[in-house]
């Protein structure tokens, strides 16, 4: 095993690169799927006749999926059909379409928690059921559902690993090209991988503990 | 689009996706069991009085739960022949599975143990009953209740989980559905046929969840 050696400036800066990609990638996913996911699941809280049940077929299609199945549909199967993706979008596709999936569950799940009688106080003070969504529910339920949310983002992080398999250049790819060239730089390559993914979502998984303790 | 769906790749490659199907199978009931006893492990010797233990515990469930599963995966599958013992796909992506799944289930078990009344323990010691004693008997039985949705959950993510095999070659669903790909020139309806897999498995999974849930939450 061939530590020094595997750390050398150029292999460093090759992870690094492949680090920038990672949170590149992800932070557009974080926002995309989030704003999609509380479309879909505020949608489906307000209950509306066909769209709600629509919305909740395709939610359960996608969650019950696995998203190297997604990732690996988006780059190459979808050409089949017409729609040809770059593989940095359909990284952003696949991981969007996904993590909004489960965003929007934990969307509805926070918007579910909020008493009803908050409700029925607000239409029968006058606000019409799109105000009261907008100024009574959402913001209330926005706060519950930080915890869960940042740990869904924690999720993300290290599912764009998974992109990988179409050739993203992101951290976990650029680890494996280190680690091709030479046998006694995997463990070391691979260890420092590791070590980078935690050092990016520890902090973040402390944040969420802090979210959630404070709500209690 | 859908005019010309090609159905007859389901029957022709019956055999590979049954073969994928029941390694996805197997990788993910010896995960489930090895990690349930790994992860129970794991939580009792994170609240042991034993500080090195809780140490041990509480740092595998922290890095564990914070890094890729298929950087765990890759650090078996490609690391492994350097320590002269070289692991296959389904070896090292099964290892790995279960080392990840089992840092969740810690937690989850941790949780469980934890709201079960303190009194309960105290009880038990003072009649005379060992550490090892008192769990086995009287607080790993009540605390199943609690640990057993996230326990499906966890199963279910398990499953989904498993694809990573298909990145080591490791026979599984995915894995198959690229050899079958290739073969037949066709992508799309290849892997419609894989998700139609996968939601065999994890629609019925995800409902029986769901419906532990509720029966679990109306007698608790």
């Amino acid at each position: 095993m061939d530590f020094i050696g595997a750390y050398s400036p150029d292999n460093l800066t090759f992870l690094l690169k492949g680090l920038m990609v990672t949170l590149k990638v992800a932070f557009a996913a974080i926002v995309l799927s989030f704003v999609f996911g509380a479309l879909v699941g505020t949608l489906r809280y307000a209950k509306i006749p066909v769209v709600s049940q629509a919305m909740a077929v395709l939610v359960e299609t996608i969650r019950n999926l696995p998203l190297i199945l997604i990732i690996f549909f988006t780059r190459f199967a979808l050409p089949e059909v017409g729609i040809k993706l770059s593989v940095e979008m359909a990284a952003i596709v696949a991981l969007t379409v996904f993590e909004a999936a489960m965003i929007s569950e934990i969307v509805r799940g926070g918007l579910n928690s909020i008493d009803k009688g908050q409700i029925e106080a607000a239409r029968s003070s006058g606000l019409t059921y799109p105000q009261t969504l907008w100024h009574i529910v959402l913001p209330q339920g926005l706060r519950r559902m930080m915890p869960p949310m940042v740990s869904q983002f924690i999720a993300l992080l290290k599912d764009t690993s998974l992109a990988v398999i179409i050739s993203l250049s992101e951290l976990m790819h650029n680890a494996q090209i280190i680690t091709g060239q030479n046998v006694n730089w995997v463990i070391p390559i691979l260890l420092l991988t590791a070590l980078i993914y935690f050092a990016v979502n520890y902090p973040l998984s402390l944040i969420a503990r802090r979210l959630e303790a404070r709500q209690a | 689009m859908f005019g010309d769906f090609q159905w007859d790749i389901l029957p022709k490659y019956w055999d590979m996706y049954a073969e994928g199907f029941g390694n996805t199978l197997k990788a993910s009931l010896i995960a489930l069991i090895a990690s349930f006893v790994l992860g129970t492990l794991i939580a009792i010797m994170r609240i042991a009085p034993v500080k090195p233990l809780n140490w041990f515990g509480t740092a595998y469930v922290e890095f564990v739960r914070n890094v890729p599963l298929l950087v765990i995966v890759s650090i078996f599958f490609l690391g492994s022949p350097a320590l002269k013992l070289p692991l296959d796909g389904f070896q090292s992506g099964t290892i790995g599975l279960t080392i990840y799944t089992a840092a969740f289930i810690a937690e989850a078990v941790r949780a469980g143990i934890q709201s079960v009344p303190v009194g309960q323990t105290e009880a038990a010691r003072s009649s005379g009953m060992t550490y090892g004693q008192t769990m086995r008997h009287i607080v790993l039985p009540q605390a199943i209740n609690i640990v057993i949705p996230p326990l499906g959950n966890q199963f279910l993510n398990l499953v989904k989980n498993s694809s990573v095999l298909g990145v080591v070659a490791g026979m599984d669903l995915m894995y198959y559905a690229d050899i079958v790909a290739t073969r037949s020139f066709v992508t799309f309806e290849v892997y419609i046929f894989a998700a139609m897999f996968y939601l065999a498995l994890t629609i019925p999974l995800s409902m029986g969840v769901q419906y532990l849930e509720r029966r679990l939450a109306r007698s608790g």
